[in-house]
């Protein structure tokens, strides 16, 4: 069956209002409109989210694990960057 | 409040409808097209047989004899259903054998028909002077609301689709239109109900239904079929020989059990 021509996207659902979405899966369907539904129908079944995006997959360019090395260990070592030397208020210190 | 007998009846026939269209999505669980509409079609199985719970406890209060939502669902006998045949019909279609495999096309097509009328129906009786029954419209027209419009998106691909999915979506809707003459044939408990205020005449509703679905039927590139010569009595107890086997699956545990829980 054409299932197998359906492309992938990936499926961001935002919680609620003020949050950011958060990727939470992925699923194929035939088109962008289908894939939002698809999106609520598998995704939303238990209250998790108020707004959903979905991307295809073939938008998405990630990075390569195999040079994480290169990508994220250099900032290790530059603490003159680090967000760590003050504390946040209570009412904000979810970040 | 007890309520009249025009009014028990007609509670009766706006629960049966979802019970019975609800087990017969319910038989798609495991054998959908794809994960997503597996899914989407319990999902829907879910929102109706929700609403045919709330309609069977109000019926049942408004009784006052002590039944239940399992009562009316488990106890009755397919002559009691108030439900229009084109829902008890098997999922592969009008013509199918009761273990032919379901036809996905015949499926969205359903939903389409009857979740259309459906909708209308639940918006009008939002203004019922039966509060509970206006309160559960209210309720139940934001999950009919959904069902039309995933059965319009599936029905416009299908139709304008390739050969194939429209010829079967095409053959689908030929099968399946006749059976929709019966919701909008209004009777005295009807006109009673509307002239209380507690219902709505479901002959008003056809011409927005007719609007409604054609829109969608032509965004599909397909054509209204030819009118009905036959009309399907489901609503007043007449039912197809496919009644029988849906209840006799759905009733099985709790006739064989009799008031059994866990």
């Amino acid at each position: 069956m054409t299932t197998m021509d359906w492309p992938l996207y990936e499926v961001f659902i935002r919680s609620k209002q003020g949050l950011d979405h958060k990727h939470c899966g992925s699923l194929h369907a035939a088109d962008d409109n289908m894939a939002l539904r698809m999106a609520r129908d598998v995704y939303t079944r238990r209250q998790e989210g108020v707004s959903i995006w979905v991307v295809p997959s073939v938008a998405i360019t990630a990075s390569d694990p195999e040079c994480k090395d290169e990508m994220f260990d250099p900032a290790a070592d530059k603490i003159y960057r680090h967000p760590t030397f003050y504390k946040l208020p209570d009412e904000v210190d979810h970040m | 409040m007890t309520g009249s007998r025009e009014h028990q009846e007609y509670l009766l026939r706006l629960a049966d409808n979802p019970l019975v269209l609800g087990q017969r999505l319910a038989e798609w669980c495991g054998h959908g097209p794809a994960l997503e509409e597996d899914l989407a079609l319990t999902n829907v199985a879910l929102d109706l047989i929700g609403q045919a719970r709330l309609m069977y406890s109000h019926a049942g209060r408004l009784e006052g004899k002590g039944r239940d939502e399992d009562a009316f669902a488990f106890l009755r006998d397919a002559g009691e259903f108030r439900n229009f045949t084109m829902l008890e019909l098997p999922n592969a279609g009008p013509n199918a054998g009761g273990a032919a495999e379901g036809d996905y096309g015949v499926t969205i097509v359903r939903n389409l028909l009857f979740s259309s009328f459906q909708l209308l129906q639940w918006e009008a009786l939002a203004r019922s002077t039966d509060e509970s029954l206006a309160a559960i419209a209210v309720k139940s027209v934001k999950e009919t609301r959904y069902h039309v419009h995933h059965a319009a998106e599936w029905t416009i691909r299908l139709g304008d689709g390739t050969e194939l999915s429209h010829a079967r979506v095409e053959q689908a809707l030929a099968g399946l239109w006749p059976y929709a003459a019966e919701f909008f044939a209004a009777d005295t408990v009807d006109r009673a109900m509307a002239d209380a205020g507690i219902g709505v005449d479901p002959s008003v509703l056809e011409s927005s239904w007719r609007a409604s679905v054609l829109d969608v039927l032509s965004a599909a590139t397909l054509v209204e079929p030819k009118e009905a010569r036959v009309r399907s009595r489901g609503k007043f107890g007449v039912h197809s020989e496919h009644l029988g086997f849906v209840l006799a699956e759905m009733q099985f545990l709790q006739r064989a059990y009799p008031g059994g829980q866990w």
